[in-house]
């Protein structure tokens, strides 16, 4: 706001400065004053339907909702004039008069805005003597209970479903007072974003379906946090009663996740109180696990690594979470190159290993210039699902105008307008390809392709585009070319001058990158550690059947380990199965920590909880093991210490996309009749969320558990939905699942998610898979 | 002196007929605007000179409304035509569009050419089935004679003109609220500023006219603004045509000058009904404040007169009450139709509507309370002008109109529990 442009208004006697056109009611909240309201929201389109708002304007007969009313220079407002007073005391009567007035029993009770408000402009008995309306109440979902009587009609939600989430879940049917909020047909929601109507809607219309009936506002206190189950590192504050998390709600920070928070950062804390939350130190003991003390518990793991060790510390491996702390990270890795090691990773969902890696791969820019790119390419990913609050900047940019275009291996449901590419595992790499030699790339696989006019012209528009971004995302890293996928697409970036940007994953996929959490000189990868068994495994906040790329390798090559020390919050078949030391834990919301995100923020926070049971948080586990190992430098008397080393140890690193592309990489996925698509759900991606009832009570949940395919591939094999399908890989058990034909799965493949249930008997995320009916 | 704008064609055999239209001259201002190339400015003038002031109920100056286009600006404008005539009372805009479409039609296409629209939609309210059909055949008529379409007349000027039905929702003759429904939405009204003329359908600029205002132009600028201006009163030009109904011997349309004595009017209806006594008119459709019958007998037809005396001349929906009608059931019967109507998005209407329905039922019932009557005076008060659109204001007029001029029968009901007009008081 330069001086030239602002203009001067008076509220309530004060002069304001404001910029010219800019609503009254933003004036004010800039400036202290406070003006009642129920339907306006920043982020929201402005309706004026409340009438709350309504304030005085001098030479104006009748109050004028300050949301809509645009400033001009000279006008003089008062807000708490009779005139104004009076009419949004008689907005508030007319708002009342058919609210049940249940607050007793309401979940809203005492952070109701509709009771604030009523206590300053209420009046304390009620004229109404007519019968109330009374609204039945559908289900929704899972995650939002509805009680509509209690509905005030602001249509924050439905704005909120077009605007923001970009579905139009919500809407109000019905005239005048038959008008109620609702999904016409009942369904439940199906926005990955929903659970922020519940922060909406200012009344107890719409809250928390887990969360209700358990404690009051008051009774609760706040904690800050940072999510930790993606790389966008939403800031949440805590809500405990004695303790215990019982809900999560957003923490405003514009420039990561504004206001808004996705349902799995939501509703993930229902896990921390799962039944099998591991709350003891375990030990097995002739093929019996038993609970033990921690000292036991620690020297036995000390002492089944030294042995599995031996003396070559080549024989250990060491996959963590890249979701774990950088605290925790750090211990690790400095726990694994003492003991000589250096086979570390966190990319433990990746499958190929081939070329110079980024230095250190990042989104590439901030989270909140995604909103401002004219085109955005992206590669294997579906931002919507993976990282929702990414999906919703990258929404926000096509709602201006950007082009989007996927190229995926299956058609995704989105929520705005894009071009979709869509090819078969195989296919894909060379429609990558394709686009690759649209840009001049002339060697390696490119050479055996042609490329077509749309190539051309979408690349044409890459390059004039002023703001343009290629980003690669987690269905490419699962590829077996992801080498050769990340080497096509770092070079249409740089011949098109784009931005090029990884969808990293976890919630400090960033920080590991950072800290080195890869394989050291002479090092084994995530899969090579894993192909190549060693005798000793150190596990970090992993899950072995859900959380690896081929887990049929992955327990396999656990099973044959001398001794697997496994650090995790979840007690979990596959794990009792295959670790012989398991030891409890803090989850993120009970334990310091700090994560970079995406974007390459470093958010520190503190233990809002305390750990469930005897878990402890990782630091302290990790100093102990590399004290009781005889390691040095393990003399850690807080997290701030491990960060500080760490940080020190990071020195001047930061993210860089930057690597040098091996234009040699050959496309080594073999043709086949069926070649599985292995998505990773969005309520599958690490221990905690597949943990979280409600969560697993979504159709995003739901619907991740069949096997798609094509219908036409359907046919050809005699199947149709709801049929038993048992599936092979090579080297991997066989699995039944059910079958769902659906036209986004291209022909010649078969979408069957990772990281679900049945799932972990399977090999690699995307290969050759055959099916027969069970 | 009747008939002689919008219904004249009401003598001639099929007057809805391009050829009774033609007989009447029909498309000759539409030929000389486009031979001539008449700027559009001119045209604006002459509208303003004739004090033509909107029909639809609000009576803002249709000239002083076009201004408001910008015409050098780039991208769409839009005509749109309300023709969603749903206040209880009012069927002018039924019989122009039923008897004379054409006329409507020509105006339509000169307000196109005179803002710089390239199309245009009329929008019939939804049960009008009958005007709907002659509406669409005169259109057909009038694009086979290429007033319609690209190119017409070979001025190189175009205009797409069609016709949108509505669904039954009065809240729809609400003229944001009515391009939400022509946009496919639920039919709430927006906010305003902006106005359509700035903002409007699909977002572009436009302007939007009453049908008889827009059927009033042909003849307006045939005969000119004078001539239409002489024809009625000060600040209120031209002729108006009244929907008059009620306890009257034959209710109908009829267009007279402005100014005409309501007592005249009541006498080209046929009187009252069995030469009962008249008490009480709704002039200008069911939102007007109602007016006591001996004073109306004393008013002349126009916008200063009956707003002079406590009410408004709105569409002209004339509505005459004999000495047997219950004042509270009159009341009780139009704020239910209020009630039905309000669409429910903002909170003064969506709950005051329903709130003043129960208490004058309630009333109605022989349940009234003693502090009903200040109940309702104070809850219009915090309707009226507090809404989004002019319905909350729309709903409040009748009440306030019926509690200031016949309280008595109100009180009566109330301190009684049964009507002063049954017992014959």
């Amino acid at each position: 706001m330069t001086e030239e442009s602002t203009i001067t208004i008076e509220v309530d006697g004060r002069a304001l400065k404001a910029a010219p056109g800019a609503m009254l009611i933003d004036v004010c909240d800039a400036a202290g004053i406070h003006i009642p309201r129920f339907c306006y929201h920043r982020k929201l389109s402005l309706s004026a339907n409340c009438r709350m708002c309504l304030v005085e304007v001098e030479k104006v007969p009748r109050p004028l909702p300050a949301c809509v009313t645009p400033v001009n220079d000279g006008m003089k407002v008062t807000t708490n004039s009779p005139m104004a007073v009076e009419a949004q005391k008689g907005a508030m009567e007319f708002l009342l008069i058919n609210h049940p007035l249940d607050c007793p029993i309401c979940d809203q009770g005492g952070e109701c805005e509709l009771q604030d408000v009523a206590l300053g402009y209420g009046s304390d008995a009620s004229r109404y003597a007519e019968a109330k309306r009374v609204v039945a109440d559908p289900d929704i979902g899972p995650l939002v209970a509805t009680d509509l009587t209690r509905c005030i009609h602001c249509t924050r939600c439905v704005r909120f479903g077009a605007e923001i989430a970009g579905i139009r879940e919500l809407g109000a049917t019905g005239r005048g007072d038959h008008m109620t909020i609702g999904t016409y047909v009942e369904h439940a929601m199906g926005s990955e974003l929903a659970g922020n109507v519940i922060d909406l809607c200012p009344v107890g219309a719409l809250t928390s379906k887990p969360f209700r009936f358990q404690a009051r506002a008051w009774e609760m206190v706040q904690r800050d946090g940072i999510a930790a189950h993606d790389g966008v590192g939403s800031n949440v504050h805590y809500h405990l009663r004695r303790d215990q998390i019982l809900r999560v709600h957003p923490k405003d920070n514009e420039a990561v996740n504004e206001c808004w928070l996705s349902d799995r950062d939501r509703f993930s804390y229902q896990a921390l109180s799962a039944a099998d939350r591991l709350l003891k130190p375990l030990v097995k003991q002739g093929g019996e696990w038993r609970e033990t003390d921690w000292q036991s518990a620690l020297e036995a793991a000390a002492q089944g690594l030294a042995q599995a060790r031996g003396d070559d510390g080549n024989q250990l491996g060491g996959l963590l979470s890249p979701s774990a702390s950088l605290e925790e990270l750090y211990l690790a890795k400095k726990l694994m190159r003492g003991l000589g090691s250096a086979n570390l990773d966190h990319r433990l969902r990746q499958a190929d290993f081939r070329g110079d890696p980024p230095k250190v791969p990042w989104l590439g820019g901030p989270i909140a210039e995604l909103e401002e790119q004219d085109l955005v390419v992206i590669i294997g990913a579906n931002p919507r699902k993976d990282q929702p609050l990414l999906g919703h900047r990258i929404r926000k940019a096509a709602m201006k105008g950007a082009e989007v275009v996927y190229f995926n291996p299956l058609k995704l449901d989105l929520n705005y307008r894009a071009a979709q590419w869509v090819a078969n595992p195989r296919d894909w790499v060379l429609e990558v390809a394709n686009l690759a030699k649209a840009a001049g790339v002339r060697k390696g696989v490119v050479n055996k392709i042609k490329v077509a006019d749309h190539h051309k012209e979408l690349f044409k528009r890459l390059k004039a585009a002023d703001k343009a971004l290629v980003l690669v995302g987690d269905l490419a890293m699962g590829h077996p070319d992801y080498g050769l996928l990340r080497c096509l697409a770092a070079q249409v970036a740089e011949a098109a001058g784009a931005r090029l940007g990884f969808l990293t994953p976890g919630a400090n996929g960033v920080g590991a990158a950072l800290l080195g959490v890869t394989p050291g000189e002479g090092g084994l990868d995530a899969q090579a550690m894993l192909a190549e068994p060693r005798k000793g495994y150190l596990l970090l906040g992993i899950d072995p059947g859900f959380d690896l790329e081929n887990p049929a390798q992955g327990l396999n090559a656990l099973m044959k380990a001398e001794c697997v020390v496994a650090l995790s919050s979840f007690r979990s078949p596959d794990l009792e199965t295959v670790a012989d030391v398991i030891l409890p834990l803090a989850a993120a919301p009970e334990s310091a920590g700090t994560f970079f995100n995406i974007e390459g923020t470093q958010q520190g926070f503190n233990g809002a909880a305390p750990p469930a049971g005897e878990a402890r948080p990782g630091w302290k586990i990790l100093r102990v093991l590399g004290n009781l190992m005889n390691l040095g430098g393990f003399d850690f008397n807080t997290p701030l210490q491990v960060r500080d080393e760490a940080l020190g140890m990071l020195g001047d690193a930061a993210p860089d996309n930057g690597f040098e592309p091996d234009p040699a990489l050959e496309l080594t996925l073999p043709e086949a009749e069926l070649l599985r698509i292995g998505e990773l759900p969005i309520y599958s991606v690490d221990p905690m969320v597949r943990r979280a009832p409600a969560l697993q009570a979504t159709a995003d949940a739901q619907d991740a558990a069949y096997l798609r395919l094509n219908p036409e591939d359907a046919k050809r094999l005699g199947f149709t939905a709801g049929d038993r399908i048992t599936v092979s890989q090579p080297q991997a058990r066989k699995a039944v699942f059910e079958a769902r034909p659906d036209p986004a799965v291209p022909q010649g493949a078969v979408a069957l998610c990772t990281a679900i249930p049945g799932s972990q008997a399977l090999a690699g995320r995307f290969g050759e898979v055959t099916l027969e009916k069970a | 002196m009747a008939n002689e704008v919008c219904l004249r064609t009401l003598d001639h055999d099929q007057p809805w007929s391009l050829e009774a239209y033609r007989a009447v001259g029909g498309y000759e201002v539409l030929k000389r605007v486009l031979q001539e190339k008449t700027a559009p400015d001119d045209i604006i003038a002459e509208v303003k000179k004739s004090n033509l002031r909107g029909r639809g109920g609000a009576g803002f100056p249709t000239g002083v409304k076009w201004g408001f286009i910008n015409r050098s600006a780039p991208g769409d404008r839009y005509l749109v035509c309300n023709s969603d005539e749903g206040e209880p009372g009012t069927f002018k805009d039924r019989d122009i569009l039923r008897y004379n479409p054409h006329q409507l039609i020509e105006g339509m296409i000169i307000a196109a050419y005179t803002i710089g629209a390239a199309r245009g939609y009329n929008y019939i309210r939804g049960e009008f089935q009958e005007p709907y059909e002659r509406f669409e055949a005169a259109l057909e008529e009038a694009r086979k004679e290429g007033f319609l379409g690209e190119d017409i007349l070979g001025s190189g000027f175009d205009f797409q003109l069609h016709a949108h039905l509505g669904a039954g929702a009065y809240i729809c003759g609400e003229e944001t609220a009515l391009l939400e429904s022509i946009e496919g939405k639920k039919g709430q009204p927006r906010f305003k500023p902006p106005f359509p003329a700035l903002f409007g359908l699909y977002g572009r600029p436009t302007i939007i006219n009453n049908t008889e205002s827009l059927a009033s132009i042909p003849v307006i600028l045939e005969k000119g603004g004078d001539w239409f201006k002489d024809l009625g009163v000060e600040n209120s030009g031209g002729t108006k045509v009244f929907s008059i109904s009620g306890n009257i011997n034959n209710p109908g349309v009829f267009e007279i000058p402005m100014g005409t004595p309501f007592k005249d009017l009541l006498q080209m209806a046929g009187g009252m009904k069995d030469g009962r006594p008249i008490k009480a008119v709704i002039p200008g459709g069911s939102s007007a404040p109602v007016i006591p019958g001996a004073q109306m007998m004393e008013l002349t037809m126009d916008y200063d007169a009956i707003q002079q005396a406590g009410s408004m001349l709105g569409s002209g929906a004339v509505i005459v009450l004999d000495d047997t009608n219950c004042m509270v059931r009159v009341l009780e019967r139009m704020s239910y139709f209020y009630y039905e109507e309000s669409c429910g998005q903002c909170t003064p209407c969506r709950e005051g509507t329903g709130w003043l329905y129960r208490i004058v039922h309630r009333i109605e019932q022989g349940k009234g309370r003693q502090e009903d009557l200040e109940l309702l005076d104070d809850i219009t008060g915090k309707i009226a002008g507090r809404t989004i659109c002019a319905l909350g204001d729309a709903a409040a007029g009748p009440v306030q109109g019926m509690l200031k001029h016949f309280r008595d029968e109100f009180q009566y009901h109330i301190d009684r529990k049964r009507c002063l007009v049954s017992a014959g008081g």
